[in-house]
């Protein structure tokens, strides 16, 4: 290995072996949340601590690596991550969505379809989406083991109450496989009807709250509502300042201090996949001229 | 939501205490307290501070396990049944749906910090609303019979005064229409004009609803105005107990003598 100081992925194997375990009861029991012994990693809390021990626990020699941060792959913590995997596992890495075996997310879902074979990691930051409704965790514990999900409504209520309908944009509560409401971390709530009945594996890891759950492969994942207002995705209405998608979840950049702003993906793969396949936008950049000169 | 009360029903008892009694360590909390309460019926428990009045609602309430005895109640299906027999999940079940809990402080019986409407309609969406405007509705309905301005039903009960509270945590409990429910000091802490017009409410939906209530207080005039029956608690004991009327007006006990002559003339 490049490092030879470290294991192959940084972890010990016994430690490896009891990730790998929560992960195993994590998926036998969709949508439960498992406690685990999270180690310290070299990075802060809120960085993705829980989303790295998953990877690493779960990441062979074979593996092609995508670390993903808002769905971008060039941010800080994306390329952090991805280079300490490529330094400690030695793995291949790419930004391809279609070419990774295991893709490392923090708050998006690539909008391009994943397929079997695929797991994607999420780094939560809080798990339990009982939490800011019910502060004692004995007693969340208690209303998971007894399907007691009236107080999650409670908080749906509360949005359409204040703001005429429900205004909860992100970590919108799921209930995965008609038992457990579960928390998709702060993921759009445009990503999740992705989760549902999708072919690749779904593992969540919190390394503060020392948690890890999962959705396994074609799970039934419900998104929360009233059967008055149902549930509804949420997109900015333009398309893609750079590559025209209309369908894809948009980042709002603003430009200047005039009010200035554009629109582009989220998800910076599926945008460059796209201005490669000709795909054009109102501000695309001068390159892609450049090429079409060329 | 009412099922017509089945009349044939009405002569049987809907909890059943037989020989209740709980110990904490070698202290008795209280003891040998035996009595059936039957639907629509409202009884007090009085008694002076540490009496074991609050002990007693927590046993009849399932929410302690009592030393000695058992309490029983009879569901809604009309078979009576061994709280202590029940799981979990099904105490739960009947604590959100079929019973309701007033508590002395409303902070405890109240999500402060989320609207009115949201916490009368929470026991509905526990037992499966899922129809916003519905449940809307219903707590608006429920605001208004506990006199409270529906116009107030997105504020949180963090905004209401005292006597709001404390009529909120009604309307919260009521809206299951439940057939029984247990009252904590009510009116404690209340001003004297608030405390008058929450009983007369009281009296009210208990009335209108055909309700069963227990109703602990320490004070005699909250009894002699809402409950049917009284319970004279000392000493861990149930040391009198009869018709209201009766027992307040004429004490056979010393103790209930001191208590009734010990209430300042109005």
């Amino acid at each position: 290995m490049n490092a030879p100081a470290y294991n192959f992925a940084y972890l010990d194997e016994q430690t490896k072996r009891m990730i790998r375990r929560a992960i195993l009861k994590a998926i036998a029991i969709p949508g439960y949340q498992v406690p685990f012994a999270s180690r310290e990693m070299p990075m802060p809390y809120g960085w993705g601590t829980g989303g790295v021990q998953v990877t690493a626990a779960i990441l062979g020699p074979q593996d092609v690596l995508k670390v993903i941060d808002q769905g971008s792959d060039d941010t800080t913590n994306a390329i952090s991550i991805r280079k300490f995997f490529g330094k400690t596992a030695g793995v291949a890495t790419t930004t391809a969505t279609s070419d990774a075996t295991v893709i490392q997310t923090r708050h998006r879902i690539p909008e391009a379809p994943l397929h079997a074979g695929q797991v994607l990691v999420y780094q939560v930051p809080i798990p339990e989406p009982l939490r800011f409704l019910e502060p004692r965790e004995t007693e969340t514990r208690r209303m998971h083991a007894l399907a007691e999900y009236g107080l999650m409504h409670v908080k749906l209520y509360e949005d359409i109450a204040r703001f005429g309908h429900i205004a909860t944009s992100y970590a919108y509560p799921v209930k995965v496989n008609a038992r457990y409401v579960m928390d998709p971390s702060p993921t759009p709530k445009f990503d999740n009807p992705k989760m549902d009945n999708c072919p690749a594996l779904q593992l969540f890891g919190a390394g503060r709250e020392k948690r890890i759950y999962a959705i396994p492969p074609h799970t039934d994942v419900v998104s929360l509502d009233f059967e008055d207002h149902p549930f509804t995705r949420y997109r900015f209405d333009a398309p893609c300042a750079l590559c025209g998608a209309g369908d894809s979840y948009l980042d709002e950049i603003v430009t200047d201090d005039k009010g200035g702003r554009m629109f582009v993906c989220s998800d910076t793969d599926y945008c460059e996949s796209r201005q490669l396949a000709g795909h054009r936008g109102s501000e695309s950049a001068a390159p892609h001229k450049e090429r079409a000169h060329g | 939501m009412a099922e017509p009360q089945d009349p044939m029903q009405d002569d049987q008892p809907l909890l059943v205490a037989e020989d209740v009694g709980k110990n904490y360590g070698r202290l008795t909390a209280c003891r040998d307290v035996s009595f059936a309460l039957y639907p629509g019926e409202v009884l007090a428990i009085v008694g002076e501070s540490g009496s074991g009045k609050s002990t007693l609602l927590q046993l009849l309430s399932a929410q302690l396990a009592p030393s000695a005895g058992r309490v029983s109640y009879r569901m809604r299906d009309g078979v009576l049944r061994d709280l202590a027999s029940l799981g979990e999940a099904e105490r739960r079940f009947l604590f959100r749906t079929d019973w309701g809990y007033v508590h002395q402080d409303a902070a405890q019986g109240l999500r402060m910090a989320v609207s009115a409407g949201a916490n009368v309609g929470e026991r509905l969406m526990a037992v499966g609303w899922n129809h916003y405007g519905r449940i809307r509705d219903t707590a608006a309905s429920w605001l208004e019979r506990v006199e409270i301005d529906t116009a107030r039903i997105d504020d949180a009960p963090r905004t209401y005064s005292g006597g709001m509270r404390q009529r909120l945590q009604i309307a919260r409990n009521l809206v299951t229409e439940p057939r029984l429910v247990f009252m904590d000091e009510p009116t404690g802490g209340l001003d004297v004009s608030v405390q008058a017009r929450l009983l007369d409410l009281m009296r009210n939906l208990v009335g209108e609803l055909g309700l069963a209530a227990i109703v602990v207080t320490h004070d005699l005039a909250v009894a002699r105005l809402l409950s049917h029956r009284v319970m004279v608690m000392k000493g861990g004991r149930v040391i009198e107990t009869g018709l209201t009327d009766q027992v307040l007006d004429d004490p056979r006990e010393p103790y209930t003598q001191l208590l009734v002559s010990s209430i300042l003339p109005a």
